[in-house]
């Protein structure tokens, strides 16, 4: 594919004029007359049964409209969606509110108060007396493996979700016959996605139609769900995603509150508002990772690996969300990452506790595979005294072996991992630094140089859960002055399509940027679509755009031949002129060609007037993105604090649309996964409350605490879309998260440090260098 | 219980009752509708409410709308005039400062204040001064450069760093505004 000027270019954003100014509007900004409000009454413990909920006193309070039990939702809201399908997977049906008397963790929904004000609901649903019987609640996910564990859904009679298996070759032979085995434990803290706009709800039955405003990265999913949940035919339910203040992962659910306000708004006739408070945003919308790894990897002494075991243990919280099994099983399937392990075997299980449920959080399941195994590279390196540069190069998949088949089932599509890893160390300066690294040893000085070579996978979708594929829809329709709209059934929140998209039509079509406007997150405006999630923006919903604008062009060729008198083969066009070649006089102009499709006077015979195409774009194969992340850290031995020196990112996301929108997806990514590495995580007591319920106490990064980044890229175009794009959106926290914990450990290695728990804290690195003070 | 206020938002004066209670964050979002000032959080932690008051970076969600009687404030919607950005705008939009936006305008606002007080801001400096913005998307990189970017134009182009208005309108009371619960 040829890279125009439109198309790769550092274009600045289209849908920014609106959002520096202060007219995008989100969710919580729409008001509408009569307009009443939601708070909801939510369990303050793990796990307990509820003897009675008395409403009175909340019902007669100031402004009170209506108060809802689970009694209300049971007599008019059907179930919410509850995963893929996984054989023999075991989920427990959920629904607005609970209905069955048990609160399974801090924060299920309980009641909902609905008033003329925000306050006043806020106000009177600390009047819903709610008398719980505290039951013994399991916190572990192996915890709750054990016999005897509390059992949170008892008709389930188990906390087990699901158990799969992943892998080939002869994992038992590998390990005997290997010279080494390196093993560790990974506990893979949960995080808080914390997008910056919490969740909202508005809606509104009028005249026959249900609409819902959502903050969501699926419209469409949510529309067809909705149809189930509040009992209306799909057809009269308009779901709009309005500007979305980020998502990462937290939005791409169906929620109980959505079903829950919805039916609000049918039943109380009046428009309804519900806007999710930040606490509420931490103990009520899905938490990310939350898994417990055993990892072993079996090697030769020249360091060719021979095996990889993996059990993964996820903690997937109180209930089965939308896509919850399918993130701890991308760890099974990804978990060999860039190298050629003949024999892997991985089991994950799926285990309840009595947590906020988990779900698709930036990567997904990728920056588990990927920090296991790249975890479990450097281990290997320092055990065979090599260095973890070695380690990997001996065990890469080797260009000429693509399309490559691992042994978990995945099918990578191309990839060029040793490339990427030059060119880090190159930019480094490896060589020097290692140098560096010695020579400040000496004086007292931690440098730690931290890899990680990953490889992802993108454009996903193909889940029972949802309602569709692994496809994407898109219309392009040339009105008929010339100008474009493009419809996308992704929904962006912040990825930066309306400018991207623009790009490529422009691109395929001629015409100038400006002249193209991008739609999305209205299923009234624009064909069934899927929606943003896992980086398939470019690759999918781009490559429909793609293919919509190359139809549109091939009909344009055949009406301007049509007008011309030439044959469609003859004509050469610029975009803004079709011309018979050879014959300059002979031209007719983009905009009459357009003009002529709707007046349809002069059209080939039999063609249809209009040009305007719907594609619905289906991928080959999924695609692969890879790249090496390397990271220089100091660590203060005296007081355990990591300062990051240098952080090199070369990514591999095949063809690059907007090296701008591609550098701003790396950076968030990258500093998104390093958070990880050494700030977030979520804390729970005991009893199952949470400790770090705002942002006082779950630290996401401020500007001071991140370093400036280098990035860099190769490129290697996927062959499965024409744009051979791979998506980027992920990959920055996917590499992200061991290459900085990787630095640590580095730096610590004179220590005999081998592990840290993430997030690794000055504390947790003081306190290790404590216990090893005899080696200093 | 509710007391008379009269403030200057973006140049134009307004007087409203409020509740002892309501939050400036809420005056301007819910009674003069301007709600480009967004709220992130419930604990003063995220700065997406960022407003200038006597030009001063303020929390909005931790000023109580009686504390401001008597205020000039500075909103997103008061940064561009007549038509034309301000240079900390066209610096976001130039080195893709936003992605998802919802922080943005608190940034912005917060990124003059920094300007104010120092108009040739170092990286450290600048990081320093966002300190108290959260942004989940950029990685603060990119905000940076549009610091940076704004430096410069706002040298060349002799603006002054914070917007002065040119007329000061005064506004009667909206009828209903103002009004918390029934």
């Amino acid at each position: 594919m040829v890279i125009s000027h439109a198309l790769g270019a550092r274009i600045k954003r289209r849908e920014d004029p609106r959002l520096i100014t202060g007219r995008a509007i989100y969710v919580d900004d729409l008001n509408f007359a009569g307009m009443v409000h939601v708070a909801i009454v939510r369990s303050p413990h793990a796990h307990a049964t509820i003897r009675s909920i008395d409403t009175t006193a909340a019902r007669r309070a100031p402004g009170v409209v209506a108060v809802w039990t689970g009694e209300d939702v049971k007599a008019r809201c059907g179930p919410l969606p509850v995963g893929p399908r996984i054989k023999e997977m075991k989920a427990p049906k959920r629904f607005p509110l609970v209905i069955d008397g048990v609160v399974r963790h801090v924060g299920d929904p309980v009641a909902a108060v609905v008033a003329t004000t925000m306050d006043a609901a806020r106000d009177a649903s600390d009047l819903v007396e709610v008398d719980y019987e505290p039951l013994p609640s399991v916190q572990d996910p192996e915890a709750a493996l054990e016999p005897g564990a509390p059992i949170l859904h008892q008709d389930l009679g188990t906390n087990v979700c699901f158990r799969m298996t992943y892998g080939g070759g002869n994992v038992e032979e590998a390990f005997a016959g290997a010279d080494v085995v390196v093993k560790t434990r990974i506990v893979q803290q949960r995080l808080i996605p914390a997008a910056m706009e919490t969740r909202g709800v508005v809606a509104q039955y009028k005249g026959g139609e249900l609409t819902v405003w959502t903050s969501t990265q699926i419209p469409h999913v949510v529309k067809t769900t909705l149809a189930e949940t509040v009992r209306l035919p799909e057809h009269e339910i308009h779901v709009i995603a309005p500007e979305v203040g980020g998502g990462f992962g937290s939005k791409l659910d169906v929620y109980g509150e959505e079903g829950l306000v919805a039916a609000l708004a049918l039943a109380l006739g009046r428009p309804v508002k519900w806007i999710e408070s930040r606490r509420e945003n931490f103990i009520a919308t899905i938490h990310g990772r939350g898994q417990i790894d055993y990892v072993e990897l079996a090697a030769h002494h020249d360091g060719t690996v021979a095996g990889l075991r993996v059990r993964a243990i996820a903690d997937l919280g109180a209930y089965s969300q939308l896509l919850t099994p399918g993130v701890p099983t991308n760890t099974g399937l990804m978990c060999c990452g860039c190298y050629r392990i003949p024999n892997a075997h991985a089991e994950v299980i799926g285990v309840f506790t009595n947590r906020t449920p988990t779900d698709a959080y930036r990567g997904a399941g990728r920056p588990e595979a990927t920090f296991l195994i790249e975890r479990a590279m450097d281990l290997l390196a320092a055990e065979l005294k090599m260095d973890p540069v070695e380690v990997r190069r001996k065990n890469f998949i080797p260009p000429a072996a693509f399309p490559y088949k691992t042994p978990t089932g995945a099918v990578y599509d191309s990839g060029n991992y040793e490339r990427a890893l030059d060119k880090a160390l190159e930019r480094a300066d490896y060589r020097a630094l290692r140098d560096e690294q010695a020579k400040l040893r000496k004086q007292g000085r931690y440098l730690g140089i931290g890899i990680a070579t990953y490889v992802e996978i993108t454009g996903l979708g193909a889940v029972a859960g949802l309602s569709g594929g692994n496809w994407e829809s898109a219309t392009v329709r040339v009105e008929p002055t010339g100008k474009v709209t493009v419809l996308t059934g992704t929904s962006p929140h912040g990825q930066g399509e309306e400018t991207t998209f623009a790009q490529i039509v422009s691109d395929r079509l001629g015409v100038p940027v400006e002249d193209v406007v991008v739609l999305h997150g209205d299923t009234r405006a624009v064909p069934h679509g899927v929606g943003t999630f896992g980086s398939r923006t470019t690759p999918v919903g781009g490559s429909a755009v793609y293919v919509a604008a190359e139809k549109v062009k091939d009909k344009a060729v055949q009406i301007a031949a049509h007008l011309l008198e030439a044959a469609p083969a003859d004509i050469s066009t610029d975009g803004a002129r079709f011309t018979v070649r050879g014959s300059p006089e002979r031209s007719v102009e983009f905009k009459d060609v357009a003009r002529m499709a709707y007046k349809a006077y002069k059209l080939p015979a039999g063609m249809e007037p209009g040009l305007d195409v719907t594609h619905f774009f289906v991928p080959k194969e999924r695609v692969f993105p890879f790249g090496t992340h390397l990271c220089v850290v100091e660590v203060d031995p005296d007081t355990g604090e990591v300062t990051f020196r240098r952080y090199i990112a070369v990514d591999d996301c095949g063809n690059i649309l907007n090296p701008l929108l591609v550098a701003g997806q790396i950076h968030g990514g990258i500093v998104q996964g390093l958070a990880q590495a050494i700030y977030e995580g979520v804390t729970y007591d005991d009893e199952g409350q949470l400790l770090t319920g705002t942002f006082a106490e779950y630290v996401v990064p401020q500007a001071t605490d991140v370093p400036a980044f280098e990035l860099d890229h190769t490129v290697t175009p996927s062959p499965h879309n024409p744009l051979g794009a791979k998506g980027v959106g992920e990959a920055g926290t996917i590499g992200a998260t061991p290459a900085v914990v990787n630095a640590i450990l580095d730096a610590l290695a004179p220590f005999g440090v081998k592990d840290l728990q993430m997030p690794i804290t000055p504390r947790r690195v003081w306190e290790a260098l404590e216990g090893n003070s005899a080696s200093r | 219980m509710k007391r008379p206020i009269t403030l200057t938002v973006n140049g134009t004066t307004y007087q409203h009752e409020v509740e002892p209670r309501l939050l400036l964050v809420y005056y301007l979002r819910e009674v003069l509708g301007l709600t480009g000032t967004h709220i992130g959080c419930d604990t003063t932690s995220c700065g997406a409410c960022t407003v200038l008051m006597n030009g001063l970076a303020v929390k909005s969600c931790t000023v109580l709308a009686a504390q401001a009687d008597g205020a000039d404030i500075l909103t997103v919607e008061g940064l561009a005039q007549d038509g034309k950005l301000h240079p900390i705008q066209e610096g976001f939009w130039e080195e893709h400062g936003l992605q998802c936006g919802f922080c943005t305008p608190g940034m912005m606002l917060t990124a003059l204040q920094i300007l104010e007080r120092n108009p040739n801001p170092s990286e450290e400096e600048i990081r320093h001064g966002l300190d108290g913005n959260l942004c989940r998307c950029t990685g603060y990189q990119h905000i940076v450069n549009s610091v940076k970017n704004a430096a410069r134009k706002l040298k060349e182009e002799r603006i002054p760093v914070i917007p002065v208005r040119k007329a000061v309108n005064t506004r009667a009371p909206v009828a209903g505004a103002g009004k918390e619960a029934d």
